[in-house]
């Protein structure tokens, strides 16, 4: 279809710097340049991710077990029917849609009051930024670890701080109703500065003659925020929304080193079930089929996220 | 943009009634404001000094109730026994430590060896449904590595990857690749292709062009870019601890995280550890802190 167009068109071009043949060997080798350059990555990715996933999908449909071993076979849809109908997993759903809306919400609404708090101060700005990233490039091993140690109920300095203030002692990590809202604080602890640093990209784009023209005005502080401040950043913080939500769908290494699941099943959120069905339970099948069914949702997500990245791009 | 001044500057006069008494007002507001500030982050960095202050106590101190804050003994201890065994030999974790720079070092590399070629190509070039393929290739990284794991299991089992440096260094290029390829495509796109154009109206080829004009220009964007993998790769848990069995080739984080494992923990040695572990991270990403938006993004997000 492309093709009348460029035919129309190169000779022209070509006729003014290069001799045509020269010309058509470029475009040939601007060709074989791209699959040069392109497909090793691609191939990487094929293996790496893509035949993994198939491989994940074939044994979704059968019964086989890593350690059992001999072959597998075909159940078909035994294993989805199983997982979807289980309460077990209904449970762990819910888990960790708690945990995701709990975490992300929290983590937007700080993250986002700091950003705007920051973008109001000219001075100490670069520092305050600074000082604030600390805890997002950590390894979640790392934080896992500090917040075990702080949270422990009976050196953690956590407790300790609440007894000199003459609160009483809290399990944090140990207590069904406390776990969770301990891996949500912990979670919002160490990603509230992601939130905060693209609201705060957001909010230094927001062009300073708009808030100069309504100040002119004289429009009030509030007005100036919800007509000016918000719908400006509002596209960028949807994305970071989406980005974290897919991040904490998909959580397992805090989940891991604070709770492993516990006490009882309270912090078992799904990636952490599906470890449990995988390398401690060893059914495979059934925990191919579990990823591929969490596979699906994080692809939903991920549609979103690329949805409003295209239309942020195309404004 | 137009419309939102508009929008803006048309009920504005209406609002608002008491400009007089704004200054005074306004100078209280600053001094809360200021005050909020610094609460959230003594909250945030809290975590970070008390972890500093654990590594460097003695074992009597770390486990004093009330805790202490201020009045106990400064010992380097525990940073020695990081890197020191009992026996005077080097501790396992400090050749966890090793194999960690290995595996992220070489995985850094191998991933911007694959990912800025493809990057430029996606950039200069017309490719075949571009977005899908970069959409596709960004979906990968989103996967949840507890599910991506376990068939990754399987195939290392069958193939003797399991338990190998090898092997987890390719799964970390594997893993570094698209956010590689999206980062760069950013900076790639930067550089005006004309640069190119130019040299190949010199009579250099493609390859040429790129090689001698646009690569030089890429460098910065290059070297951000790998301190991102770096720091992905170096602080990755879940591949590291699924996917290795020995200590010889077991990196830092799983290493770190075995330190709690037993009955009774050594939480200054946990600290000191993690203190190690975590100071080259935080170095590197000052350094390419203004590269951070898209850093965390993925590459996705550029301001």
């Amino acid at each position: 279809m492309s093709d009348p167009v460029s035919l129309t068109d190169q000779p022209v071009q070509e006729a003014s710097t290069t001799p045509p043949a020269p010309g058509r060997s470029r475009h040939l080798s601007d060709r074989l340049l791209t699959v040069a350059f392109i497909s090793p990555a691609l191939l990487l990715l094929l293996a790496m991710s893509v035949f993994p996933l198939l491989w994940a999908l074939y044994l979704s449909f059968t019964d086989y077990s890593a350690t059992r071993g001999g072959p597998a076979t075909f159940v078909w849809f035994e294993n989805f029917t199983a997982i979807l109908t289980s309460a077990q997993v209904h449970l762990r759903a819910f888990t960790t849609l708690l945990y995701v809306v709990g975490a992300v919400t929290l983590q937007t609404v700080l993250g986002f009051s700091i950003a705007y708090l920051i973008s109001r101060r000219v001075r100490g700005r670069g520092v305050l930024t600074t000082l604030f990233l600390v805890p997002m490039m950590l390894s979640p091993v790392v934080v896992g670890l500090f917040w075990r140690f702080m949270l422990d109920a009976q050196f953690g300095v956590i407790n300790s701080m609440l007894g000199s203030i003459g609160l009483g002692q809290v399990e944090w990590l140990t207590k069904q109703n406390t776990a969770l809202i301990s891996l949500i604080v912990v979670d919002t602890w160490q990603w509230t500065p992601f939130i905060m640093l693209i609201a705060l990209a957001g909010l230094t784009a927001v062009p300073k003659y708009l808030y100069e023209a309504a100040s002119i005005d004289r429009a009030s502080e509030w007005f100036r925020f919800r007509t000016i401040t918000l719908p400006l950043v509002w596209p960028l913080l949807l994305i970071a929304v989406l980005f974290r939500a897919i991040e904490a769908f998909r959580l397992f290494d805090l989940v891991y080193i604070l709770t492993s699941g516990g006490p009882g099943v309270s912090t078992e959120t799904l990636s952490f079930h599906v470890y449990k069905v995988a390398f401690l339970g060893f059914n495979t099948g059934t925990a191919s089929a579990y990823g591929i069914l969490m596979v699906l949702i994080v692809i939903v997500l991920a549609q979103l996220y690329m949805r409003y990245l295209n239309k942020l791009k195309e404004d | 943009m137009a419309v939102s001044v508009d929008e803006a500057v048309s009920p504005g006069p209406v609002r608002d009634h008491r400009p007089p008494g704004r200054r005074s007002t306004g100078r209280g507001r600053v001094v809360i404001e200021v005050a909020v500030l610094a609460v959230l982050a003594a909250v945030m960095l809290f975590p970070v000094l008390w972890m500093i202050e654990t590594s460097i106590k003695e074992n009597r101190d770390v486990y004093a109730i009330p805790a202490k804050f201020f009045d106990f003994t400064v010992t380097l201890d525990h940073f020695k026994d990081v890197f020191v065994a009992s026996d005077g030999g080097p501790t396992t974790l400090s050749g966890a430590f090793l194999n960690s720079v290995i595996v992220a070092g070489v995985s850094t590399v191998l991933a911007t060896v694959l990912g800025v070629p493809a990057a430029w190509a996606y950039s200069r070039f017309s490719v075949k449904a571009k977005k899908d393929q970069l959409f596709f290739i960004l979906s990968t990284r989103f996967m949840p590595p507890v599910v991506v794991v376990i068939p990754i299991f399987l195939m290392y089992r069958q193939v003797g990857l399991f338990d190998t440096k090898l092997g987890l260094i390719l799964i970390y290029t594997a893993f570094n690749v698209p956010f590689t390829i999206w980062m760069m495509k950013g900076f790639v796109d930067e550089v005006p292709a004309e640069y190119e154009d130019a040299a190949m109206l010199d009579g250099y080829t493609r390859l040429q062009a790129f090689w001698k004009f646009t690569l030089p220009l890429l460098l910065p964007g290059i070297a951000a870019t790998a301190v991102f993998a770096l720091i992905f790769s170096w602080n990755e848990f879940v591949f590291a601890i699924f996917l290795t069995s020995s200590d010889a080739v077991r990196t830092a984080p799983p290493a770190i995280a075995g330190l709690i494992g037993g009955t009774t923990v050594d939480w200054g040695l946990v600290a000191a550890a993690s203190i190690v572990f975590a100071l080259p991270v935080l170095v590197f990403s000052y350094l390419v802190r203004k590269h951070l938006v898209a850093g965390v993004t993925l590459g996705a997000v550029r301001r």
